[in-house]
Formats: structure tokens, C-alpha cells, sequence
């Protein structure tokens, strides 16, 4: 009991006075209840966004990546802009479960099973763009080291867009395991609710015959633990291996030690304003506002301004290092191709340091950090700003090459590349609106779990016998001393 | 699978659980399991039960990812297809750490969670006796196992004596079967339990 300690000063995490039956029913609401018009809505524009995602996929695989604007020298754009912008939305969900619950913060309960659904989604979306950007994507198990008939000739190891696959499905699978384990218990929950027979089919197959046994649970425990250990390196892992793709390269403007901090920093600063973007409408849309509490938003918002500021330092120090490195490629990449306004591209960069830098710091203000729709607004500007950072990375440094000759084409987007893009969203958030509608949003288990700890009823309670507990502590050590 | 006779007492709340299950250990009564809505932290050591081994488990399939990893990639460089890289040593070890990490993360999660399904008996379409519903719920509920000469109505008047709301006596499977949850399917209710 005494394994989690929470400070008195540590607003509580639920409100409304709710007993154990009480989230049960809060959370399973929603599942039980038809879908709203307004679900309906937002799930038909999605899978409308997702069939023209599919039908630009289609003119890719058909006609070939020409379909696309890419060429000489720009032959990464959108699609690996992307790319990076998804795995980094990634990165929060499991960041949140993973790395906070090391760190045994109580708030995680509340926001990391709609942030992991979120994380597995945006993976997804990711791993999209390298598949169909391959061109021939009827060959793209080529990327695994098979036994083959061409001698057989092996994947390079040795090559970082290896490593990503590596990084990328390992990544997806873990996150996805640790999503369904914390999962189970909560649908066994649905499942003995259930008065429909087909609900009680459903979730029967999916809670997997859990029955709630304490060596069960005890079993859940430590697997949840080491699932956290393995996923903490794994998160910081896969966006420092996504930014050694730029980084081993001998670009101007790529080949950067800083890259893997950077990224991580920028990912998480990303993925904290999706979860922003999403649980501010989920906790809205189903009446989720005493699970997901304003604490939580501001503690979100903290983590944001954070990051925001550690992606700050980093786009300084890489100017910095280009001008104190006094490498005449590296000096061009980033004072004339991405800090002068002037330049074709300079727009972007001012676009991602407004977005990125500059914004963000309103969150130094508890007023601001509280508002929601400051928070809202923020929350979609965060993720221009970083949609922008990639593209900078990508584009300016690719635009003009060695051969000023080649200098002269302006890379803009066709619609099927705008349209692949777009497309998804649509499998985003279609796979998010099924979520929210058949599974718990928030971990049930977890809520409880931290019920009489930090629900407000309990915790004044809590905070007597807390305090009793210390004095105690004190007095004794204060005998021991005399 | 074996048919045995439970008792099954119901609590409303978890504090009464710790000192209920304390007085049943020091009583005698064979304690068959408690089922929670949630992880209670100390109560698997109240109950006595032996401390899991799965993170055990975790580290031998890791460190079987690390070396499977190092294996395969120093035979394929070194051996097999001997590639060169700009004249890159074959054996090049720093470039394969990334690869090594992510299967090593890989093979321990994904044989983690095997393995905890497997010992927790864990699958789609499996089965097995639920003594309440509310179980994962709100109720803490605390079973008894009285096939073995217990007096049933001396059992009941015990956990009723530690704070149970509610008791009752159920004939059950022990084990799991295959089925679903819409219908009824314990299997040999009507039978009288063997011992």
C-alpha cells in the first residue's frame, strides 16, 4: 500500500466523488449508449478521407511514385515528411504508459489507454509512407533477411533505413501488446456488464476468459512493469533511429550528432499536442471531464512547453554549430537555405520556429496552461509547426544540391501526394472513432486502481492518515536521536 | 478438470479483504482465489502466494533476441555473403546494436505476453466459471474451497463474520473450456462434485 506515496499538495486526479461502480459505468457509458449523430459524422468524413487516401495509394502503385512531384534533387517530400511527422505523434502513447509509470505518475490513468490507441494509429499511418514510397510495393518484403534465391543475398545491416524497419515494426508490435494486455481486464469488464448477446460474444472472445484473479493480476503487474522498462529505451530508440536515416548521411544539413535528442524531444512535443488535439474533444464528447481533469491538461501542457523549449535549444544549436563548424556546405544548408526569410524555402523555417519555439511559451502562464481553448488552438499549431520541422529538414536541405544547375525546380505537392496525406487521417481517426466507440477510453482498472488514492472523496481521508504516518516517522526518529 | 464445491463470500469494499484473508489463512479454510476488479498491491503476499517469475522469464527470451541477432548477423557478414561496404570491416558490430536492442525489446515483450497468457490460461474463445459478475466491477470476491470436508454452513457463517455482504455456495469447473459468453456453458452443474 505505502508502494505509492502521493504529495498532499497534488491536486486529485478524480473528481465528482465517484465510487468504483460509478467509473465502471462513466467509462462503459459510451459502449454501451448508441453512437451520436456527431460520432457519425466524424466517422463517415474519415472513412470518405480514407477512400481518397486508398484511390491516390491506387494512382501511386499503378502509374509509380511520378504520380508524385518527387524528382531530382527533392527525392524525399511529402511521403517521408509524413512519415516522421506519424512515428513522432507515435511517441506520446507510449511514452505516457511506459516512462510515467516508472515514474509512478499518478495522472498517466487517466489519458494513456486513448494515448496508446493513438500511438498504434499514428504507427500505422507511418509505416505507410516507406511501404508505398518503395514504388513496387509488391516487393517490399524484400526489406526482410529471408532465405531467398538471389544467392541468397541478405538485407545491409549495416544500413540505417534497415534499422528502421527493425525499429518501426518492433516498435508496433510491443505497443500494441502492451495496449491489448492493459486492455483485457477492462473488456472483461464490458463483457460481464453486458446484456446483449452479441456484446456478450464479442467482448467474450476479446477479454480472453479474464476473470480478475488476484494471481492473475499479480502476473498482469509484473508484466506491465517490464513491458514499461523494455518500452522506455524502445521509445527513445525509435526516433533516434528514424533521425540517424538523416543523420549517417553526409547531407548538409542531415549530418548532425544532435539529431537523435532532437527528434526525440520534437516527438514527444508532437505527440503530447495529438493527445492534446484528441482527449480535449474525447473527454467533451463523452462526458469524460472528471477522469480527464484540467490537472491533466496542465500537466500535458507543462510537458509540451518542455519539449517545445528543448527543440528550441536544439534548432539554435544547430545553427550555432554550423557557423562555429565553419563548414561552408553545412553554413549554406542553414543560413541561406533555411534562416534567410529570402530564400524559396526560408518561409517553412519561420513557419516551424513561430510554430515550435515562439508559441508554445505562453505555457509558462498557469492561466494559459488551464484554458482549453487556448490549449486546443496550441495543440493543432504544435503539430503544424512540426509537420514544418520535417518538412525543413527534408526539402531544404534536398532543393539544392551540388549542382546549381539543378537548383531551379520548386518542389510543391501533386493532390495524389496530398491526397495519400490526407488519406491518413481518414485511417487515423476512422481506426480512432471505432476506438472510442467499442473500447473503454480510459483504463477502468487503472481509474480504481488510483480511486482511493487521488479521487476526492478518498483523498482527504488519505491525507489524515498520510499525515499520521509522518509524524509518526518523525517523532520515532526524533527519539532515536535523543 | 475437476468439479469442487466453493463457498463465496462478496465484499464491498477492499478494506475488510486483507483482514478477511488473514483470518481465513490462520482458520485453516482453503483459500481458492480471490478475484478483483483491479490489482490490490499485498494482497498476493497476504494470500501467501509464491512471487511471479515472468520477468524471468522476460530476461531469457531478451537475452535469447540479443544473441539470436549477433548470430545471424555476424555468420550472414562474416560467412554467408561477406558484403563490402566501402570497406567497412565485415564485422561490424556498432552498426548492428540497433538491430540487436530492437530484438532483443522485441523477442522479450512478444514472449512475455506468450508466456503470461499461457500460465494465465488466456485466449480468445476461452472459458471459465465466473463466481460473480460484479467481480470486475466492484465486488471483491473471496472463494472458499470446501470439497474437501469443510462444513458448507459453518464456512458461510465465517466470511459472513469477516464482512461479507453476501454469501452463497457454488458447485464449479476449476479449469477452462472452450466457449463463449452468451451462452450458458458450465460444464456438469448438475453433477455432484468428485472428489
Amino acid at each position: 500500500m505505502a508502494l505509492k506515496y502521493e504529495s498532499q499538495v497534488r491536486p486529485p486526479l478524480v473528481v465528482g466523488g465517484k465510487d468504483y461502480h460509478q467509473v465502471t459505468e462513466d467509462i462503459v457509458r459510451p459502449i454501451e449508449a448508441q453512437p451520436s449523430r456527431l460520432w457519425w459524422i466524424g466517422f463517415l468524413i474519415s472513412v470518405a478521407l480514407l477512400l481518397f487516401g486508398v484511390y491516390s495509394v491506387y494512382r501511386e502503385v499503378v502509374y509509380g511514385t511520378g504520380q508524385w512531384n518527387l524528382h531530382k534533387t527533392v527525392g524525399w517530400g511529402w511521403d517521408i515528411t509524413n512519415f516522421v511527422w506519424w512515428v513522432g505523434i507515435g511517441h506520446a502513447g507510449t511514452l505516457i504508459s511506459a516512462i510515467l509509470l516508472l515514474f509512478r505518475q499518478g495522472w498517466r490513468t487517466g489519458v494513456n489507454r486513448a494515448a496508446e490507441a493513438m500511438t498504434i494509429f499514428a504507427v500505422m499511418c507511418a509505416g505507410q509512407f516507406p511501404i508505398w514510397h518503395m514504388g513496387r510495393v509488391w516487393m517490399a518484403f524484400f526489406v526482410l533477411p529471408y532465405p531467398n534465391t538471389r544467392g541468397p543475398l541478405w538485407v545491409n545491416f549495416n544500413s540505417p533505413l534497415l534499422w528502421d524497419v527493425f525499429a518501426i515494426s518492433t516498435y508496433f508490435t510491443v505497443s500494441l501488446l502492451f495496449w491489448y494486455t492493459g486492455l483485457i481486464p477492462d473488456l472483461a469488464t464490458v463483457r460481464d456488464r453486458a446484456k446483449l448477446k452479441w456484446r456478450k460474444y464479442m467482448y467474450g472472445i476479446l477479454s480472453f476468459g479474464w476473470t480478475g484473479s488476484t494471481k492473475h493480476w499479480q502476473r498482469h503487474e509484473s508484466l506491465a512493469l517490464v513491458l514499461a522498462g523494455l518500452s522506455t529505451p524502445l521509445v527513445l530508440s525509435v526516433h533516434t533511429v528514424v533521425s540517424f536515416d538523416f543523420a549517417t548521411s553526409v547531407i548538409p544539413g542531415w549530418h548532425t550528432t544532435i539529431f537523435p535528442p532532437y527528434f526525440v524531444a520534437g516527438a514527444i512535443f508532437s505527440g503530447f499536442a495529438m493527445v492534446q488535439t484528441l482527449l480535449l474533444v474525447t473527454r467533451k464528447v463523452l462526458s469524460l471531464e472528471e477522469y480527464i481533469t484540467i490537472e491533466h491538461i496542465e500537466v500535458m501542457n507543462k510537458v509540451i512547453v518542455l519539449t517545445g523549449s528543448i527543440v528550441g535549444i536544439a534548432y539554435l544549436t544547430e545553427l550555432f554549430v554550423a557557423w562555429y563548424g565553419q563548414n561552408p556546405y553545412e553554413m549554406w544548408a542553414f543560413m541561406e537555405n533555411r534562416a534567410n526569410p529570402f530564400s524559396p524555402y526560408g518561409w517553412s523555417y519561420w513557419l516551424m520556429m513561430s510554430c515550435n519555439v515562439l508559441s508554445p511559451q505562453i505555457f509558462w502562464f498557469r492561466k494559459m496552461r488551464r484554458n482549453i481553448t487556448v490549449t486546443f488552438f496550441m495543440s493543432v499549431i504544435v503539430n503544424i509547426g512540426m509537420w514544418f520541422e520535417r518538412f525543413v529538414i527534408i526539402v531544404t536541405s534536398l532543393y539544392r544540391d551540388y549542382l546549381p544547375s539543378s537548383w531551379a525546380t520548386y518542389y510543391t505537392p501533386t493532390i495524389w501526394e496530398i491526397g495519400f496525406y490526407l488519406g491518413t487521417f481518414g485511417l487515423f481517426f476512422t481506426c480512432y472513432f471505432l476506438f472510442s466507440k467499442f473500447f473503454p477510453v480510459i483504463a477502468i482498472a487503472e481509474i480504481k486502481h488510483i480511486l482511493k488514492r487521488s479521487g476526492d472523496t478518498y483523498k482527504e481521508n488519505m491525507d489524515v492518515v498520510e499525515k499520521k504516518a509522518v509524524d509518526e516517522v518523525y517523532e520515532e526518529a526524533h527519539a532515536a536521536h535523543h | 478438470m475437476a468439479l469442487k464445491k466453493f463457498v463465496v463470500g462478496v465484499f464491498d469494499d477492499e478494506h475488510n479483504l486483507f483482514n478477511a484473508v488473514r483470518k481465513v489463512r490462520k482458520s485453516g479454510y482453503r483459500l481458492h482465489e480471490v478475484y478483483t476488479p483491479f490489482p490490490l498491491h499485498g494482497l498476493d503476499r497476504e494470500m501467501g502466494l509464491r512471487d511471479t517469475s515472468i520477468h524471468t522469464a522476460g530476461f531469457i527470451y531478451g537475452l535469447t533476441g540479443t544473441s539470436l541477432a549477433f548470430g545471424f548477423m555476424t555468420w550472414i557478414f562474416t560467412k554467408d555473403w561477406p558484403l563490402n561496404i566501402g570497406g567497412k570491416p565485415h564485422f561490424a558490430l556498432p552498426a548492428w546494436i540497433p538491430i540487436m536492442f530492437e530484438f532483443t525489446v522485441l523477442l522479450s515483450a512478444v514472449g512475455m505476453v506468450l508466456t503470461f497468457c499461457y500460465v494465465c490460461q488466456l485466449a480468445p474463445f476461452v472459458k471459465k466459471h465466473h463466481f460473480h459478475l460484479r467481480s470486475t466491477d466492484d465486488k471483491f470476491v473471496m472463494v472458499l474451497d470446501v470439497s474437501s470436508g469443510n462444513s458448507e454452513s459453518e464456512a458461510s457463517d465465517f466470511l459472513s463474520g469477516l464482512g461479507a455482504s453476501e454469501v452463497n455456495v457454488q458447485v464449479a469447473e476449476t479449469g477452462w473450456w472452450l466457449g463463449t459468453y452468451d451462452r450458458e456453458q458450465k460444464l456438469g452443474l448438475s453433477r455432484e462434485p468428485s472428489h
